[in-house]
């Protein structure tokens, strides 16, 4: 079994979900099951972070994901941004790399600088 | 003779810019904001992450973008803005004393002021944690900055005192510039924090969350060295023999934000003690006639997307104000905070004022399962919601109907009852 | 070869340096830590007692009324804060109204101008929010309180200017006696003068005992405090003591120069250097406060610190030729501040009896400096229209501009830490206790000094604020 909080709603119900039968218990309402399943099969998560910037006002430029990216290659993804410097000027949604890690997610900029 | 303006928004962050966005829709000629930073947007320029928007735009932005829609907006009207521009003095005339580097000092005048100076980050001192003074103490925000903004990392072994979003955001955040986050410790029994951050920001990254719980002592010579985490009691006091040690070279404290009200205070606009912000009324107003109010200078918001509603509240109505004028109101209503609600925004109702609903915005002071809010005056009951839980990290709304409030004596006192 | 060595740069050290540096001599101040102004001189309560708290007759007595009429002076010529606003001494009982029918008599005694006892109405009528418990107190009309690391400050730039060199980093290890001279051995190298004084406060018997039988022996003292959030600041309007006991003279509750409100302090024998404050002194602290102003609200607190004194085992200050052209200045406990300018007096006068002194025929006896906070509107106008840095605050509690971070930077003791341009120019002083201006002053610093900002420091040595780089490394 395992224990996944679901954050579908600020309730925050404590889910059990089965590895095998994908059952989910604990949850209030409908959408927990299908949080339950998928944070068990495949979890996902948008990441966050900076480049580095040259010839701007700053020197790190605040960049995500365009998607969700597997949980699994937070990790890998993050890493990947530490080569990348990428120079002024910058529009927000600008591709600073594509198809990061093979997950089929663009990192963009998320601020003009 | 300088120029009259008809609103100045003190602030030029979220709630500035929503404001000033909202009294030009109004009709406002003449609007100024003024900023301190360097660039519009406050804080939100360094809140990096996503999770902002959700109500107001319907997508999940990061914090740059949210800032960065409204400062589009902002930029295709006619309000001008002064960054690098600081406020030293506000008038009960509505003059405001300003400072800007290449303006020089300056006395503007308006018709109508917004104030939206947010809030800042309590302390080390305003929880008094006893130990040494070394460096390697940061309020999460102020590693927020150097870690985002100036690309600095702040710490390679991190405590984290406080479990609200910043504090959170910033667990993740260290843990994937290469620090490890060896705690995140909580005095309240419960966290102040979203679950969705619970769970993506320390779950996801194996960080426990000690709850009742909280740093007793710090120890380091030049850097922070090691800090004791303590188990607390039902009065928050420190549990003798429950001591954790812990090595590491950075504490960060998440321990609660104020509303920044100096020039509010100094203005002589009235302050409600259990915000910390000024007395509201219902469309933002402030005692002071033409000064409004609005975002986390009146209140500590828990989402930015509330935050810009309450400024274009706040907003339109001081460009109605700068038109017309505020009508003379007779029916005041006072509204009050019961059992188990921290405070409540507005303060007071003017009934004049009121289009067919008033809002109502408050906090609840323990985590509540399903319960009912209940509205009362005096014995009379006005109205009920319902709610499955609330908690309080989280803002409730409530709206009342015009009908509802014609019923209502002087005094409305907003409660919880849990089932 | 110098004429003359101050050992430490505290309040002490800073006063003899500044008076001595208006002679015709040359001059080193030898400090140990990164900054002046690092040991007890930045972490006590700040007030510059009227000095009714001495025995008659002792060295204490004489120096401290002197010394509160020296540096009112002082802070008037070099543009330091303070507020000469009183002090009030309350009794809650029999045994505390005995005490200051004593405290009034060393008062007149000691010369101590305007010392009078209050009755309980009079009292309140001056204090509001004191206490329903006083009975009476004693009004000393000349205390005052002062930032003691800015006159520290401003003394030893004086001196600078004046021609006197400040080693900072510079720990004397060992002292050797030549024919007519001194060797000083430090961690820089050696120094050579003809007369050396110590003012190496809590150290000073160490450093004696380098070469000499110190005749005392320090006996530090901690004092724990609240300081509170300008909301708090006009709860009390002059200083507000309780009756003395054994340990000092008990919690005070005042009003500081910048408007914030002080609560301290507690009294506990400790180890050298140890500033750590405790939760058992902190609640004494609260406990103790109370009894003269219930109503205060710690909520407000915005800092706890704590300083140690340099008490010893005699009771009174050591201010001595302990071998010929070897000044000693211990055992400067409370009213050590307060005595400051009177003890270099003394000191000065020492020296004398190794030099012959010739006072210089011009001298920096004063302070020009922006404090853009105290201008008037037409003077803020002014300053930012001769230089647009005014115009910029940094520091947003407390209206510090960016100018006044610069010149600090480029004077002739400049700051290297945020630590230091807070003492400086008070930015990061305020509620926000550094958290917005904090980032912002480690990048002027980096910025005007040309540091790596990974180099820039918080206070002393090894307060590293910035460990490396996000994204593997600098652009």
């Amino acid at each position: 079994m395992a224990n996944i909080i679901c954050i579908t709603c600020p309730k925050g119900c404590h889910l059990t979900v089965d590895e095998e039968t994908l059952e989910v218990r604990g949850n209030s309402c409908e959408r927990g099951v299908e949080y339950g399943r998928n944070e068990l099969t495949h979890p996902v998560r948008m990441i966050t972070s900076t480049v580095k910037l040259s010839g701007g006002r700053l020197r790190r430029l605040p960049v995500k994901t365009s998607q969700p990216i597997p949980k699994g290659m937070m990790e890998e993804v993050v890493r990947a941004l530490d080569d990348v410097t990428v120079t002024s000027p910058v529009r927000v949604g600008d591709v600073v790399i594509e198809n990061v890690c093979g997950t089929g997610a663009d990192i963009i900029a998320t601020r003009e600088l | 003779m300088h120029t009259i303006y008809d609103v100045i928004v003190v602030g030029g962050g979220p709630a500035g810019l929503a404001a000033a966005e909202a009294a030009y829709n109004e009709g406002a000629k003449k609007i100024l904001i003024l900023e301190r930073d360097t660039t519009l947007g406050g804080i939100l320029n360094q809140c990096i992450h996503n999770g902002f928007g959700l109500h107001y735009f319907k997508e999940e932005l990061t914090g740059p973008e949210y800032a960065g829609r409204f400062i589009d907006l902002v930029a295709k009207t006619e309000v001008e803005v002064w960054t690098d521009t600081m406020v030293l003095d506000i008038t009960p005339e509505k003059e405001i004393h300003v400072v800007n580097g290449d303006k020089g000092y300056q006395v503007l005048s308006a018709k109508s002021i917004v104030l939206c100076m947010g809030c800042r980050e309590r302390t080390r001192g305003a929880i008094s944690i006893p130990g040494a003074r070394p460096a390697g103490v940061f309020t999460a925000g102020a590693a927020q900055r150097y870690v985002n903004i100036e690309g600095y990392q702040v710490g390679r072994r991190v405590v984290i005192l406080g479990s609200g979003d910043i504090g959170l955001i910033m667990a993740r955040r260290m843990t994937l510039e290469g620090a490890k986050v060896l705690a995140c410790v909580e005095v309240m029994p419960y966290s102040g924090g979203l679950t969705r951050n619970i769970v993506q920001c320390l779950n996801d990254f194996d960080i426990p969350l000690y709850l009742s719980h909280t740093v007793t002592k710090i120890e380091g010579d030049g850097r922070v060295e090691r800090v004791t985490v303590q188990e607390v009691d039902a009065n928050r006091n420190p549990i003798p023999g429950t001591e954790m040690i812990f090595d590491c070279d950075t504490l960060l404290l998440s321990v609660g934000l104020i509303p920044e009200n100096e020039l509010t205070r100094a203005a002589g606009i009235e302050i409600d003690r259990r915000t910390n912000g000024p007395k509201v009324y219902e469309n933002m107003e402030t005692s002071m006639e033409g000064v409004f109010a609005a975002g986390n200078v009146v209140h500590v918001h828990d989402l930015v997307d509330y935050v810009t509603a309450e400024a274009q509240k706040a907003g339109a109505s001081a460009a109605r104000h700068a038109l017309q004028g505020t009508p003379e109101a007779d029916k005041h209503i006072t509204v009050k905070n019961g059992n188990a609600v921290t405070y409540t925004v507005p303060s007071t109702i003017r009934m004049e004022n009121i289009g067919k609903n008033a809002e109502i915005l408050f906090r609840v002071n323990r985590v509540c399962g399903q319960s009912e809010i209940r509205v009362m005056s005096g014995d009379t009951r006005i109205a009920g919601f319902k709610r499955d839980h609330m908690a309080p990290g989280e803002m409730e709304k409530i709206t009342l109907p015009r009908v509802l409030l014609d019923r209502a004596g002087e005094e409305l006192t907003i409660s919880v009852e849990e089932a | 070869m110098y004429d003359v060595a101050v050992i430490g740069c505290g309040i002490i050290g800073a006063n003899v340096a500044n008076l001595l540096s208006r002679y015709d001599l040359s001059l080193a101040v030898l400090e140990k830590e990164n900054d002046v102004s690092m040991g007890t001189t930045r972490a006590n309560s700040a007030i510059i007692h009227a000095g009714y708290d001495p025995e008659p007759g002792t060295e204490m007595a004489r120096l401290n009324v002197r010394g509160n009429e020296l540096t009112r002076q002082q802070c008037e010529a070099y543009q330091v804060s303070y507020k000469q606003i009183g002090s009030l001494v309350c009794a809650f009982d029999e045994a505390d109204e005995k005490t200051v029918e004593k405290l009034y008599r060393n008062g007149v005694e000691n010369g101590v101008p305007g010392v009078k006892i209050l009755s309980a109405e009079e009292v309140r009528e001056m204090e509001p929010n004191l206490s329903q418990e006083v009975r009476c107190a004693l009004w000393a009309p000349s205390a005052g309180i002062v930032a003691p690391w800015e006159l520290c400050f401003a003394l030893a730039e004086a001196a600078v200017k004046n021609g006197a060199e400040i080693h900072l980093n510079t720990a004397v290890t060992g002292i050797e006696k030549n024919e007519d001279s001194y060797t000083l051995h430090t961690n820089q190298g050696d120094f050579q003068a003809k007369v050396v004084i110590n003012a190496a406060g809590v150290e000073a018997d160490t450093v004696t005992g380098l070469i000499a039988a110190p005749g005392f022996e320090t006996a530090p003292n901690k004092g724990e405090y609240y300081l509170m959030d300008k909301s708090q600041g006009t709860l009390v309007n002059h200083v507000i003591f309780q009756c003395p006991n054994k340990d000092g003279k008990g919690v005070l509750v005042s009003p500081t120069v910048h408007g914030n409100l002080i609560v301290g302090p507690n009294a506990a024998a400790c180890e050298r250097g140890d500033v750590a404050t405790s939760a058992e002194g902190l609640a004494f602290v609260r406990n103790a406060a109370v009894k003269s102003v219930p109503t205060l609200a710690f909520r407000d607190n915005i800092r706890n610190f704590a300083g140690v004194r340099a008490n010893s085992n005699r009771s009174d200050f050591v201010i001595e030729e302990t071998l010929p052209g070897l000044i000693t200045l211990g055992a400067i406990k409370s009213p050590g501040l307060s005595s400051a300018p009177a003890i270099a007096e003394d000191a000065v006068k020492l020296v004398e009896n190794t030099l012959t002194l010739t006072e210089k025929e011009s001298y920096v006896n004063r302070r020009e400096v922006t404090i853009f906070r105290k201008l008037s509107p037409e003077g803020k106008a002014e300053a930012v229209k001769n230089n647009p840095l005014y115009g910029r605050i940094i520091c947003r509690c407390e209206t510090i501009t960016e100018g006044e971070i610069v010149d600090a930077l480029h004077g002739v003791l400049p700051p290297h830490t945020i630590d230091g341009v807070k003492r400086r120019c008070n930015a990061g002083m305020g509620r926000c206790q550094g958290g917005f201006c904090g980032p912002r002053v480690h990048e002027i610093i980096a910025r005007e000094l040309g540091m790596d900002p990974k180099d820039v420091l918080k206070d002393k040595e090894g307060s590293v604020i910035i460990i490396g780089e996000t994204k593997g490394g600098a652009l």
